[in-house]
């Protein structure tokens, strides 16, 4: 991704679930990556899974429909500063 | 060198394991999933892999319903010292290994009600056995899938609908045919399945888990032991999802990355294939027993009612000087004895000399199968007729 882009981060309650959508959501093309929480939000494991902030209904769409259960999802700067 | 011990732990491996294992201890390495950083999140991806093929070879609803433990014997543990509670009552077959039967005896001295539902001398359980011992209190009946001594295969999955009939919960040992056998945890109504990752998974030693099926409430299923996760670091208290509410430490990566490896060669060889060659070797066995003089084999002797373990004794021999024999004079490795199963040797009559047992595997070749009945056929002074 290119500097200052908005961007998505999805929480996790644990690595194996952050592994888990993330294969998911490789598997249908969208384009993510596991990256260590961001101190300034608060997660249940080291790893959020990043994506482009316009992709945020698929992401949405996709933890629904995969029953992929998640903390919360946030919106910041990449890479943040 | 002809190595029958396949149903303590399978050697040799497929030549992936090791190399996996290798891989992970020269070039990852790291904690998984602990620190963030790129060798802590290939590491957790490592055991994320292995954690799906378990899943996929047993049907169990995803990864995160997939603990790994250190054995099959921890897995039982788990299970049944995670979910009995005194005044609860349990059924066991008397088929058990003592992974199951120890636990069992010590939860029993706890306040936990036990009864066992025997077996025929041929290891064979009978469903309508275990029905008669059925109680308002019962919440588990723990079977094994295989028997270790004898190979017979137990009816797990009539087990299994007996037990959701009546609101309780099944637990299937699965070590002896994890990786050999075709097991589906929703159709053979399994709720909570014990396997090894050393035995039919060709994993590394110190590999194992649990599966845990749809219908166990893991809020009911108290932990062995608590600690650190890599998740909800700021609490002092234990997580309480799946995995990590049973995970807690530093796992076996490595072993877990050669479990992984292991369990590609499984799936990518087939459970029907494997079964099939180890069904021949098995029927290759039994002929070739049942021709020399002087020789008890145990069990139904049926290749299509066992696993590729045969138990058997040869007359006027104790069953660890005959394994002593075979091992010195034809290097062939087995195991005499009681196979940590006096319950099961009790059922078929061997209690207490035990029996010798030729366990095979996917890796075994039919003439290593003659030559360990020629062998036999030596010591048994019965030479002739032996071997096909």
């Amino acid at each position: 991704m290119s500097s200052g882009i908005e961007c998505g981060v999805v929480l996790f309650e644990s690595t194996s679930a952050a592994l888990k959508a993330e294969k998911e959501a490789v598997k249908t093309g969208l384009k993510v990556k596991l990256i260590p929480v961001p101190r300034a939000l608060n997660s249940g494991c080291g790893f959020c899974l990043r994506f482009d902030w316009q992709d945020i209904e698929k992401i949405r769409g996709l933890l629904i429909s995969r029953e992929l259960k998640f903390e919360g999802i946030h919106k910041l700067k990449w890479p943040p500063n | 060198m002809i190595y029958l011990d396949n149903a303590a732990t399978s050697f040799p491996k497929p030549e992936g394991v090791a190399l996996a294992m290798n891989r992970f201890m020269t070039s990852v390495g790291a904690n998984p999933g602990r620190s963030g950083h790129r060798l802590s999140l290939e590491a957790a991806r490592a055991i994320f892999d292995a954690r799906e093929k378990v899943a996929d070879l047993f049907g169990a609803g995803g990864p995160l319903r997939v603990i790994f433990c250190l054995n099959a014997t921890e897995a039982l543990n788990l299970a049944i010292r995670g979910l009995l509670r005194p005044g609860d009552h349990v059924i066991a077959s008397s088929m058990e290994h003592n992974s199951v039967m120890r636990p069992l005896r010590r939860l029993e001295a706890e306040g936990v009600e036990l009864s066992i539902a025997r077996c025929s001398s041929e290891g064979i359980l009978d469903p309508s056995d275990v029905r008669k011992l059925v109680r308002g209190n019962t919440a588990m009946i723990v079977i094994t899938h295989a028997s270790n001594v004898t190979g017979s295969i137990l009816p797990v999955a009539e087990i299994g609908r007996l037990a959701r009939e009546n609101g309780i919960l099944s637990l299937v040992d699965a070590a002896q045919t994890g990786g050999c056998y075709p097991i589906d945890i929703e159709t053979d109504c399994i709720d909570l399945l014990a396997f090894s990752g050393h035995k039919g998974l060709f994993g590394p030693q110190g590999t194992g888990g649990l599966v845990a099926g749809a219908r166990v409430d893991t809020n009911s299923l108290a932990p062995l032991k608590t600690g650190g996760t890599g998740s909800r670091s700021e609490y002092e208290t234990q997580p309480d999802f799946l995995p990590d509410k049973y995970e807690s430490g530093t796992p076996n990566t490595v072993g877990i990355a050669g479990l992984g490896a292991g369990l590609e060669f499984v799936l990518g060889e087939g459970i029907g294939r494997i079964r099939e060659h180890e069904k021949a070797l098995t029927k290759r066995l039994l002929s070739g027993l049942a021709d020399i003089p002087a020789i008890t084999v145990y069990g139904e002797r049926n290749p299509e009612r066992q696993t590729a373990t045969v138990s058997f004794n040869i007359r006027g021999i104790d069953s660890s000087e005959a394994a002593m024999r075979l091992d010195e004079e034809y290097e062939i490795m087995c195991r005499p004895g009681l196979h940590c199963s006096p319950a099961a040797h009790r059922t078929i009559g061997a209690f207490p000399g035990g029996t010798i047992r030729f366990s095979m595997s996917y890796m075994n070749s039919r003439e290593e199968i003659d030559c360990a009945v020629h062998a036999v056929a030596d010591i048994a002074g019965g030479a002739g007729g032996a071997g096909k």
